[in-house]
């Protein structure tokens, strides 16, 4: 009998401001040790939260790029727990009045074919605000933790789905898509590896059209790889417990990534009894029309509306349309490409997701730090639509450009690049060619038409590959015809 | 609603709160008497009127988005117990 997986994620984005979320200490990466943690972050008596404004912006930027609805009148409540990097006693969050409602994301799912991908749309259950605790170091201080204070009080917005994802490559798909879309309205770096992107994920599995079985949340996965992995794992665990006639306990695991299991954290019975108040040091947050449609003004166009227009107007496959919208610097790199050749949509789509991203990848580079602009690209791209260079020769000013910089026109010019494209000089080629190599002429007209290879060979090798091929074929065929 | 004795340890150790019998005893008969009061608030019908999450009926006032904290690691490190290498340094914690 199948098993259906059925997924839930939840998302830690960090927000992109300069300061804290209730304080004016810096958020900046990387500094020393507790060198930006205030009086605020560290709890100290007396000292009062202020809501950072920047904060909640970038909140109601998420809130409109998903549909969402955007409360009004929210409210900050306290969530209780002791740990020592948390120095309040409790986690100043959202509960049951968060920023931002119901929306959804509409993600593409590869397939097991290659470039095919299906669509599926995911479900928001809300977003909301909270900060972001300390870190404890377990190591090197004989018995005794370290806590660096620094990242308390960092302003994160946490984002809820519903359980509507069936597969690890669904859920995959929609962290990465979740992933493009905040870089792209720019409320976070989405810097995985310093943990502004953390995902936990909710795991079930029952039988398909029974009741939701019991879930285990898997907790902070920091990149896409261990996020397929620990839930590949994990449903295959529950899978076999469930076969091998025993029960799922709800439970918080975690993802050991060098050995790919999960495993039960050791849980007190009390652990998830936050005892959740409204915070009273934090009046309700209210946010007007007015905000809302000003925020909403400042909006870039969403990569789905651009995937949408590449397909319908410029003609692009779902999966290029896709792969050109992975990020805005991206996207922006193809219109402005595109821009130099308004005809070659597919051409430059080509180019970017072939050459360059090759040699991007190989140099380990973003596309932000392309050394090719998209005017010499497309300058390039020109060339080869109107018919000047093949794509051969294209291949050749392309490294040139990548090595060396320079015009495109000119590297033509001076490398001798140019196809040839004059019919009489072709022509005359071709007469050569003809009465060098009679015997194979005779076997042509003898119905022996594989010996056009061989001609063609012949006439690129005599124009030293620079002849126009499909002017060269035609030539080819209308002078053997005799 | 109410709470029994066994309600009030629960509270207490999840607060890491250490009470004897008679200090629980005597928060128990306090809490009795909050709780009554509730009881008779909540016997007041508040049909279509929204909650309010906060005394005061006022919104809050936001911050802008601006540093003003500097390093004062030294003045706050000056009061813990225990540091090293600009941490504070705990009785360790592994889940």
């Amino acid at each position: 009998m199948q098993w259906e997986i059925v997924i839930g994620l939840e998302v830690h984005t960090q927000l992109s401001t300069s300061s804290k979320i209730f304080s004016g200490a810096s958020t900046a990466f990387g500094a020393e040790p507790n060198t930006q943690a205030c009086a605020v972050d560290l709890a100290l008596p007396g000292v009062l939260p202020v809501l950072n404004r920047g904060a909640v912006e970038r909140a109601i930027r998420f809130g409109l790029a998903v549909g969402a609805h955007i409360a009004p009148r929210s409210v900050f409540s306290r969530k209780n727990y002791f740990y020592p990097d948390l120095p309040k006693g409790y986690q100043i969050s959202q509960f049951d009045l968060p920023i931002v409602g119901q929306g959804s994301l509409t993600i593409q799912v590869p397939t097991a074919t290659a470039g095919q991908t299906y669509k599926k749309v995911v479900r928001l259950t809300r977003a909301h605000l909270e900060e972001d605790a300390g870190k404890s170091l377990h190591e090197d201080f004989h018995g005794m933790t370290g806590i660096d204070l620094n990242r308390a009080g960092t302003p994160l917005l946490e984002i809820v789905s519903e359980p509507d994802m069936r597969s690890a490559a669904e859920a995959v798909a929609y962290a990465k898509m979740l992933h493009t879309l905040v870089r792209w309205i720019g409320i976070c770096d989405g810097n995985m590896q310093e943990g502004s992107f953390r995902c936990d994920a909710n795991v079930s599995v029952r039988r398909p059209g029974a009741e939701l079985g019991t879930r285990r949340e898997i907790k902070n996965l920091n990149s896409f790889r261990f996020l397929q992995q620990a839930i590949e794992y994990e449903a295959q665990w529950q899978i076999d417990t469930l076969e091998n006639g025993g029960t799922i306990q709800q439970a918080t695991v975690l993802f050991n990534s060098d050995i790919g299991e999960t495993r039960a954290m050791r849980s007190k019975e009390d652990a998830h009894d936050y005892r959740y108040f409204p915070d009273p040091d934090l009046l309700p947050l209210a946010i007007d029309n007015e905000w809302i449609e000003q925020v909403r003004g400042t909006l870039p166009e969403l990569p789905l509306s651009k995937q949408a227009r590449y397909v319908a107007d410029l003609g692009l496959s779902v999966y290029d349309a896709d792969t050109l919208t992975s990020s805005r610097e991206m996207a922006d790199f193809f219109e402005a490409t595109l821009n130099e050749v308004p005809k070659g949509a597919k051409l430059c789509a080509n180019w970017l997701m072939g050459d360059v991203s090759a040699s991007l990848n190989r140099e380990d580079r973003d596309i932000t730090q392309c050394p090719i602009s998209p005017g010499q690209l497309g300058g390039m791209l020109k060339r080869i639509a109107d018919g000047t260079i093949s794509n051969a020769a294209a291949k050749d000013v392309f490294k040139i450009l990548w090595s060396d910089g320079g015009n495109p026109d000119t590297i033509i010019e001076t490398k001798g690049l140019k196809q040839m494209s004059d019919v009489g000089a072709m022509e005359a080629m071709v007469d050569e060619i003809i009465a060098a190599n009679p015997a194979q002429v005779a076997e042509y007209r003898s119905g022996k038409e594989k010996v056009f290879g061989f001609f063609v060979g012949l006439a690129m090798k005599v124009s030293k590959g620079k002849a126009n091929p499909a002017q060269m074929n035609e030539i080819l065929k209308r002078k053997l015809a005799g | 609603m109410s709470l029994s004795i066994n309600d009030v340890y629960k509270v207490a150790r999840l607060a890491r709160l250490g009470m004897t019998e008679q200090e629980a005893q005597t928060a128990h008969t306090q809490l009795l008497t909050i709780f009554g009061l509730i009881a008779e608030m909540q016997a007041v019908d508040t049909n279509g009127i929204a909650p309010m999450s906060h005394a005061q009926d006022i919104s809050q006032r936001l911050r802008e988005d601006v540093v003003t904290e500097h390093n004062q690691r030294e003045l706050f490190q000056a009061a813990a117990p225990q540091i090293k290498e600009g941490l504070y340094l705990v009785p360790q914690v592994i889940e």
